[in-house]
């Protein structure tokens, strides 16, 4: 099976967030795989284990992502391939990683592409079904567990807490959600392997897109913190009384019962 | 400036969601002196329309079959296609819900356009439409406008008002027919895991467990205080991870993300990608046995006890305040 993950480098989940001159500061940050794309990775290296093939991940970014694509290629990916779009493009949004990824993807012949559920940097969760319908493939997004039995492919689904059993067939795209399976560490072998697996990176050039064509159609004003909320309460007394005042704020004060 | 907007309405057990409500209210701020057209889409769906026209809805739009009974994103986005195409729309807006979010990305890639996925304010500024979403798990916020083409967005429940519903107001209600062909994806069963009506991301008040609660068990009295405020109960990662509880109950940086008017945290410890989760709530309260945990710093009032104590008397409390109300 031709396996391919798509894969975002982002902020830690412990970072703080500090913003400067309107955009997030990612000095002195640490970075991770995206942990649903992680996902990704884990479930791709098990269905290629099962069914054999190959596991390819490929990432839209800079030059840092390089080091997120060897993680993965440690947890036991076959290769990676890095979209540098950093000399070409000061911005992009979703339509413009999507584009990209469909033009990369498109003579791939890809029989099952795992993306993340959501990045949890940006959050909209729309580059994995704008990819499918790109490439005019189905997709099943916030997936918990795939079953693949030659062309025919078992998915279930969480759908706001219920469940839903899908049957589908590859080519299919599907997106990675909690639950899925527990991704592994790379193993010492792992990382010493990875550092001789591909790497291949590409700009947009090789792509045939010119800036353009992916031209981002959202514009960012402004990025900044939310506002600092006013120190807390802690309420006194005994713990009857303090459930007593506790009822009378929420109703008086901040009247939301 | 004008625009004509559609808007897509979603029922959930028979009812419209809420968050159908708030949606039209967002198109009507983007639509400015324009149209806000409802979209209903499914089985048997017209029987909603006047109630969307009654928030605010100037007109409503029907596709009914029975492929449409359940959601898929190959059949849904061939109605709202069929719609599209004949209204012509100069903006679009979806509930930010498991729907929303499955369809709104294949819509938006149909047509080539934008979409501001999760927005948690809609204003115009100087004839433009200005979005205000969390990013980074709400520990930032973004503002974004649209370069060109249609104005698309998906809305977070519970942050955009609704408009008070008018009974009088009323509106034309047409629907067309559109051949549903070529589902790839087929849905074989639903199982239903989520207990009671309350949906978790568009509650009002949710009543949150962490590792604190201890055990299954203990979480009938989070069940119990939820049930007497019309609440939600979800819980923290660590209280999933110990199989307390459902991963569907999960709030935080992965898992859901809440913004209910009442957040109440028992035996949470606050862990910055839980407060990731639910920071945005606008009253929190807590209750941990520890003063120093990290909770009480994002907390608006803190009662440092027993979560075993505390939530049955504060059930008590307010079961007696709904006698009273009532």
């Amino acid at each position: 099976m031709n396996i391919v993950v798509l894969l975002k480098r982002t902020f830690d989940t412990e970072e703080k967030i500090s913003i400067a001159n309107g955009q997030v500061q990612e000095e002195g940050a640490e970075f991770i795989i995206n942990p649903y794309d992680e996902y990704g990775v884990e479930e791709a290296i098990r269905l290629r284990d099962n069914h054999g093939g190959e596991v390819t991940v490929v990432s839209v970014g800079g030059e840092e992502a390089e080091k997120q694509l060897r993680t993965a290629l440690a947890m036991g990916a076959d290769k990676a391939v890095l979209i540098n779009t950093e000399d070409d493009l000061d911005e992009g949004d979703q339509f413009t990683t999507a584009k990209i990824l469909t033009s990369y993807l498109t003579d791939k012949n890809a029989d099952i592409i795992l993306a993340g559920n959501v990045a949890i940097d940006g959050g909209s969760g729309q580059v994995g079904p704008r990819v499918a319908e790109g490439l005019g493939i189905p997709y099943v997004t916030t997936i918990t567990q795939i079953e693949v039995n030659g062309k025919a492919v078992s998915i279930t689904r969480d759908v706001e807490g219920d469940s839903e059993s899908i049957q589908t067939s590859l080519p299919v795209l599907v997106t990675c959600q909690q639950g899925l399976n527990e991704p592994r560490y790379p193993s010492l072998p792992g990382i010493m392997k990875a550092k001789k697996k591909p790497l291949e990176e590409i700009e947009l050039d090789d792509l045939d897109l010119d800036e353009e064509d992916v031209r981002a159609k959202i514009k960012t004003l402004d990025i900044y913190l939310p506002p600092q909320k006013a120190a807390g309460r802690l309420l006194e007394g005994d713990i009857s009384a303090q459930v007593d005042e506790l009822v009378g704020l929420l109703r008086n004060e901040a009247k939301v019962i | 400036m004008g625009r004509k907007v559609l808007v897509l309405g979603e029922a959930r057990e028979g009812q419209l969601r809420n968050v159908s409500f708030e949606a039209i209210a967002a198109g009507k701020k983007i639509a400015g002196d324009g149209e806000t057209i409802g979209v209903l889409i499914g089985e048997s769906v017209g029987k909603h329309a006047e109630e969307l026209i009654q928030y605010g809805a100037d007109r409503v739009i029907t596709v009914e079959d029975v492929q449409l009974a359940q959601y898929t994103s190959d059949a849904y986005s061939q109605a709202f296609m069929a719609v599209l195409d004949e209204e012509k729309p100069e903006g679009i807006v979806f509930g930010h819900t498991a729907l929303g979010k499955d369809l709104s990305p294949k819509i938006a890639a149909k047509i080539g356009v934008g979409l501001v996925s999760d927005a948690t304010s809609i204003e115009e500024e100087a004839g433009e439409v200005v979005f205000i979403r969390p990013i980074y798990s709400g520990k930032a916020f973004e503002k974004l406008s649209v370069r060109d083409g249609i104005v698309f967005a998906t809305i977070r429940p519970n942050n955009i008002a609704p408009l008070e519903q008018d009974k009088a107001r009323s509106g034309e209600v047409s629907s067309i027919e559109v051949p549903i062909t070529n589902l790839r994806t087929i849905i074989k069963e639903v199982v239903r895991k989520t207990s009671k009506g309350v949906d978790l991301s568009e509650a009002k008040v949710v009543i949150a467990g962490g590792r604190g609660v201890k055990s299954e068990e203990g979480f009938d009295l989070l069940n119990e205080l939820a049930e007497v405020l019309g609440g939600a109960v979800g819980a923290s990662r660590g209280a999933c991870d110990a199989d307390y509880c459902n991963y569907s109950l999960q709030i935080g940086q992965t898992g859901k993300v809440v913004t209910p008017d009442l957040y109440i945290a028992a035996g949470i410890s606050g862990a910055i990608q839980h407060l990731a989760g639910m920071s945005n709530s606008k009253v929190i309260v807590a209750i941990n046995k520890d003063p120093e945990a990290n909770i009480f710093k994002v907390a608006d009032y803190g009662i440092v006890g027993d979560l075993f104590e505390v939530l049955p008397m504060l059930t008590e409390e307010f079961e007696k305040l709904r006698a009273v109300v009532n």
